[in-house]
């Protein structure tokens, strides 16, 4: 025997319905086809295809004399994984949190993408986990990381993740199996060979190059359309180059919403803050910009619309140049949608009466339109063609009336400091969504407004812009609004003003 | 089932010297066919399911042997199956999930170790305790202490596990008792090989017919007054004859080690995970060769004490790994060595938790607490404190990695389950009407209990959900609502709930998830599963079922419809009648659905027939990033992405590629008047020539409306 006194571990973690035991399998075998000792097993949980599974393998690796059989253990033990496989950053950062992953002995093959967890997909705002926080953790404490997404290489080679990830495996060394012991394993398989052995590949290429990081989001737009050339210079001359690209982002959006005139509305609301701190200025323009492009059916019809709708969807579907295919859209208006566009003395007679009949909350239409038909294709251009009728609607009034007094109290708060300003600019971001989530959103905005920031400007305290923050953040806490409650009882008494 | 077996049920059909490869669980089966068994029977669980399932599924093989494979409705009727080896000398096996089949079983159990078997019969119990455990965690054990069974815990090596099963059959007989094999998770799911046998067939068996029944023998009978003699054959036949077989077969081992002043008795399960942990503090190699003596005890119950007190003799101390509470080895242990006069200082729990599994760092800080304590040649107390001092690095290091830990990623419904749709209108409901006592159980719908539904107030064993609704419903105002899936109501819900809510006149909302299988063991049939050749229920409906009972307020409705569901729950909990409510949530259980669907779909599209393909999708721009639909659904297709618009900051709402289109998130933006982002897509295959040219006309006029004044 040569100096090995123990075995090499390997431990999985993946999710149901990704093939951990697959992978486990082609592992298992390419330890037996070069005749090691091997020995794996599996929590793999219950029978649904959700939630953490972990698989655990261990292999001796060089043959025994007298085929000998190591002793094998069953669960992986903290601080004795030699490779860690881990298919979604989360389910990483578990293991390195569980003591699996260590400087001293762990080759960590991790996919970077994310399958996100319920808890960070409920948040009414951003619930989601701080990626490269977890990605440099991993990064740091595995003696070798190869880290890269698999999920979207999988996704173009048609394979699924863990083929990738034994790619991946075979191209780090970790295990003394060579690349082809691998390939014959999934070609004894037999299944799905072609697919897995491109993921096997792609997988083999990005280990060997040391794992290609976190993907980095590029998708920018390029803003260079003739009717908004005028305004690009107007931006481009008068505002300092950290705003530049937001407020071209807000010009472009809405000339798109309403038209050219609008977007100069939009500058014109802007310019009393073109003195004040840029980071300011481009928070207030980025909250503007979403808060004048309210959400209506007029624009709802109008995205359903777009030209390059049908194509993306095409895409998604994976149907083929002349095959059918359908869409059809889910729709619900009620009172409220009817009144945003009516003219506002027929909106609020019809309001009040829904409201006193009880109307307003219960009534509703309930759609399902086929936008692949010509008159459900008919039906959303009409809607969408409501454009010019906007200004005249009763939302129209009610909105840009808000906004001039969220603008005001951004302002005062700007004459206090930045900070207080940036907070109060940032409460824009509850206002969203449609129907009863835009109603709560709303209500949750006023509330703090009311019962929070007008005396908190009538006499501002050093910890203002903390308070604000954290009004916000317990607004986002749930929909049942208890912690919102909760916070403005405990940090002010309920004023008797009522803002807005 | 949709699930084919035909790769395991070959690995059944190996013969003498040739090597099976495969796991755990499928070794264990391969032994008893080995072992001559008659009769097979069981209840699905993990993670011993697969044993049935795979019998089930060898017709061939089955009738070969002449073995009766039946799918018990619960534990009770599999334990009651082993009252075939009371009167006549066949062989025989049941299987399922322990602690809470066993639970289940425990009144024919008890019955049966009372008269004793002729022929042997075994249980297979997967112990279903530690990391990966769906149920309560209690020991088994106290089953096999309190009735006589006695309990087999083999080292997890598949040559040891088959030999163990062999020589349980043996054990049985030659005790006259049945025996319990206890099988970790890990064990069941370990991949391995072993030498195959032959099969064997059963003497009398089912194509080999007993000419006349076993003739009247009361003591035959656990009915007094025989069972006074019974409760003394136990210990004064049965329990000899057991131990004097445990010796004479060397059914526990011993393992011989230099530092004889000192010794660890363990369970097989755990001796795998504590020979890595003497490898690691040098007193053993990874081969098995141990520096400390250990007596690695197969047969947990019962102990032989001759061989708890040799093995101690002349030893200063003996450490007992033995994991669950409470500690009955080392209670039993102390008494041996007390009775036998012995010095030997006895630890175990002192310095081993007191409950929870032992993982390997648990048995190694165990291992270094106790042998600290000695100075012996041979123990190396710098070893003993470096490894100590590793370990407390590694877990302080992973602490430190990351500031705030990851949040458990619990198992979910499935994407597209049927039983989402129902918990998408109770939260609706309680929206509404406040909140309502929900009385949970076990199968899927259990997931409920997780975000982002939450809900549940009770969960008390499989299928009594509206049992334990009943001492609750006269102290509530509102109605409660009990929750039960159709193995739960065929399992036990019929009789302990159903019957006892009529038959008490209780005013009760029950709703069965009707998804036509036991879904969460792996899709197993129960008695109102539909029969794929004629699409009836195999045995019985449950709506029928309940008519003839005599339930009168009756509504089946399929659960995706989210609004009727809403409404027929309001009725429920309103209306006037205050008896039994029943209301069936009938929708087939998707993975098994998709599963055929996947056959039926690769067929029609080879065979030029049309068919659809439905899923869902968001438009990013009409989407606010609120998610609400996603705490009504918790769909696992229905997730975030990054906002693509420059402007936004909080994640969008995404339906990714694991979509199938079951139409949840149109009924509960309708339902909940969510927003419009939602749309449903469906793409056609194999369409008729009429069909592709109506779409071309329809894509061509579209396209020309879109072109024309879109950015006006």
């Amino acid at each position: 025997m040569t100096g090995v006194t123990r075995p090499l571990t390997v431990l999985i973690a993946a999710l149901g319905g990704e093939g951990g035991g697959v992978l486990m399998n082609w592992i298992v075998n390419a330890a037996i086809a070069k005749g090691f000792p091997v020995q794996a097993t599996s929590i793999p949980g219950v029978a649904q295809r959700t939630g953490a599974t972990t698989y655990y393998v261990e292999l001796w690796p060089e043959k025994t004399p007298n085929d000998a059989r190591p002793i094998f253990s069953l669960s992986p033990a903290i601080g004795e994984v030699d490779v860690m496989i881990a298919t979604e950053l989360a389910e990483g950062s578990r293991a390195l949190s569980a003591g699996y992953i260590t400087p001293d002995r762990t080759t960590l093959i991790g996919s970077t993408h994310r399958v996100y967890l319920t808890v960070e997909k409920m948040g009414m705002g951003d619930g989601r986990l701080d990626e490269k926080k977890l990605y440099s953790a991993l990064k740091k404490n595995a003696q070798q990381a190869v880290m890269f997404d698999a999920a979207d290489i999988a996704q173009r080679k048609g394979a699924i993740i863990n083929a990738v990830m034994l790619g991946a495996l075979a191209g780090s060394g970790a295990l003394p199996l060579e690349p082809d012991v691998f390939t014959s394993a999934i070609k004894k398989e037999g299944k799905a060979v072609k697919a897995n052995l491109a993921g096997f590949s792609a997988g083999l290429e990005v280990a060997k190059s040391g794992g290609a990081g976190l993907a980095v989001d590029t998708a920018k737009q390029n803003i260079s359309n003739q009717t908004e050339q005028e305004l690009e210079k107007q931006v481009k001359t008068g505002f300092p180059p950290a705003v530049h690209e937001i407020l071209l982002h807000g010009i472009r959006r809405l000339i798109d919403y309403q038209d050219a005139d609008y977007a100069r509305d939009y500058m014109e609301r802007l310019e009393p803050f073109r003195e004040h701190d840029p980071v300011l200025l481009r928070e207030v323009g980025r909250h503007l910009a979403i808060r004048m492009s309210y959400e209506d059916i007029i624009r709802v019809a109008q995205a359903k619309g777009r030209p390059t709708r049908f194509n993306r969807i095409k895409d998604e579907l994976g149907t083929a140049a002349d095959d059918p295919f359908h869409v059809t859209e889910f729709l619900k208006p009620g009172i409220q949608e009817v009144c945003d566009l009516l003219p506002p003395t027929m909106a609020r007679s019809l309001m009040s009466w829904g409201k006193n009949s009880g109307k307003l909350k219960t009534l509703h239409w309930g759609m399902e339109v086929r936008t692949t038909t010509i008159t459900g294709y008919i039906k959303m251009k009409i809607l969408a063609g409501l454009r010019w009728w906007r200004p005249y609607s009763y939302r129209w009034a009610v909105e840009q009336a808000a906004i001039d007094r969220w603008l005001a109290l951004v302002m005062q708060a700007a004459s206090v400091n930045t900070a207080l300003a940036l907070e109060v600019t940032e409460l824009a971001r509850l206002i969203k969504g449609y129907g009863s989530t835009h109603q709560r959103g709303s209500n949750n905005y006023q509330r703090i407004v009311a019962d929070l920031v007008v005396p908190l400007l009538a006499d501002p305290p050093p910890d203002g812009p903390e308070r604000v923050k954290s009004a916000l953040e317990a607004a986002l806490a749930g929909p049942d609004g208890k912690a919102l409650k909760q916070i403005l009882h405990s940090t002010n008494p309920p004023a008797p003003v009522a803002a807005q | 089932m949709e699930r084919s077996f035909t790769k395991e049920i070959e690995l059944l059909k190996l013969g003498q010297g040739e090597t099976f490869n495969g796991e755990g669980i499928l070794a264990v089966t391969k032994a008893l066919l080995q072992s001559g068994v008659a009769y097979v029977g069981g209840y699905q669980g993990a993670p011993v399911s697969h044993l049935l399932d795979v019998l089930i599924q060898a017709e061939d093989l089955m009738g070969e042997l002449g073995i009766n494979a039946e799918a018990n409705s619960s534990e009770a009727s599999a334990a009651a199956m082993l009252a075939a080896s009371v009167n006549y000398p066949v062989r025989g096996a049941v299987t399922w999930k322990s602690v809470v089949g066993t639970n289940v079983a425990s009144d024919a159990l008890s019955n049966l170790s009372s008269t004793g078997v002729m022929g042997g019969a075994l249980i297979i119990s997967g112990e279903d305790y530690g990391e990966g455990a769906s149920i309560i965690q209690e020991r088994t054990h106290a089953f096999a202490l309190k009735s006589t069974i006695m309990l087999v815990d083999p080292r997890p090596d598949l040559n040891t596990i088959v030999n163990m099963v062999e020589k349980s059959f043996e054990l049985s007989e030659a005790s006259s008792s049945p025996v319990m094999m206890e099988l970790r998770i890990r064990a069941c799911h370990v991949q391995g090989s072993f030498e195959a046998k032959d099969n064997v067939a059963s003497p009398i068996n089912a194509r080999n017919k007993a000419d006349n029944p076993a003739g009247f023998l009361y003591d035959r009978l656990a009915h007094p007054p025989v069972t006074f003699k019974h409760e003394k054959q136990k210990v004064e036949d049965r329990i000899p004859a057991a131990q004097k077989f445990i010796l004479e077969n060397d059914m526990n081992e011993v393992f011989n080690g230099e530092i004889s002043n000192h010794g660890i008795i363990v369970q097989g399960g755990l001796y795998n995970t504590l020979i890595r942990r003497l490898t690691n503090l040098g007193l053993a190699d990874s081969f098995g060769n141990t520096r400390v003596p250990i007596l690695v005890l197969n047969v947990t119950h019962p102990l032989v004490p001759e061989q708890i007190s040799s093995f101690c003799t002349g030893k200063q101390s003996v450490l007992v790994v033995e994991e669950g509470n409470p500690e009955y080895l080392e209670q039993q242990i102390g008494q041996i060595l007390r009775g036998a006069d012995l010095q030997t200082r006895l630890h175990g729990k002192d310095v081993l938790p007191l409950a929870g599994e032992y993982t390997a760092d648990v048995i190694t800080q165990g291992l270094v607490d106790y042998l600290g304590q000695y100075d012996d040649a041979g123990i190396q107390g710098e070893a003993l404190r470096d490894e100590a001092a590793r370990l407390e690095n590694v877990r302080a290091n992973a602490q430190a990695a990351l500031d705030e830990k990851v949040p458990p990623r619990p198992p979910g419904f499935c994407t597209g389950c049927p039983e989402r749709p129902v918990f998408s209108a109770i939260k609706l409901l309680k929206e509404e009407l406040g909140d309502i006592h929900i009385a949970a159980d076990i199968g899927c719908h259990a997931f409920g209990t997780f975000e982002p539904f939450s809900m549940g107030n009770s969960i008390l064993g499989y299928g009594m959900s509206l049992a334990s609704a009943a001492g609750v419903r006269d102290i509530q105002k509102k109605r409660t609502i009990s929750i039960m899936g159709d193995g739960g109501f065929w399992h036990n819900g019929l009789q302990s709930g159903v019957l006892s809510a009529l038959f008490n006149e209780g005013d009760a909302i029950l709703i069965i998830m009707q998804n036509g299988y036991s879904s969460a063991t792996g899709q197993q049939n129960i008695p109102s599963s539909r029969s794929r050749t004629n699409n009836r229920a195999i045995t019985g409906e449950i709506e029928r079922t309940l008519k003839s009972l005599g339930v009168e307020w009756l509504k089946t409705i399929r659960t995706y419809s989210v609004d009727v569901m809403v409404d027929t729950l309001r009725e429920a909990m309103t209306t006037d009648f205050n008896g039994l409510k029943v209301i069936i949530a009938d929708g087939e259980c998707m993975l098994a659905r998709q599963r055929r669907l996947k056959t039926d779909n690769a067929r029609k599209l080879e065979g030029g027939i049309r068919f659809e393909t439905p899923r869902f999708g968001i438009d990013d721009e009409v989407c606010t990033g609120d998610h609400s639909c996603i705490r009504l659904s918790g769909c696992p297709s229905l997730t975030i992405k990054p906002n693509p618009d420059p402007l936004r900051t909080d994640p969008i709402a995404h339906v990714n590629n694991g979509c199938v289109g079951c139409g949840l998130c149109g009924e509960v933006s309708h339902a909940a008047v969510l927003c419009p982002s939602f749309y449903k897509a469906e793409r056609v295959q194999n369409a008729g020539p009429i069909e592709k040219a109506v779409h071309k006309i329809r894509q061509s006029v579209i396209g020309r409306m879109s072109d024309k004044g879109d950015t006006a």
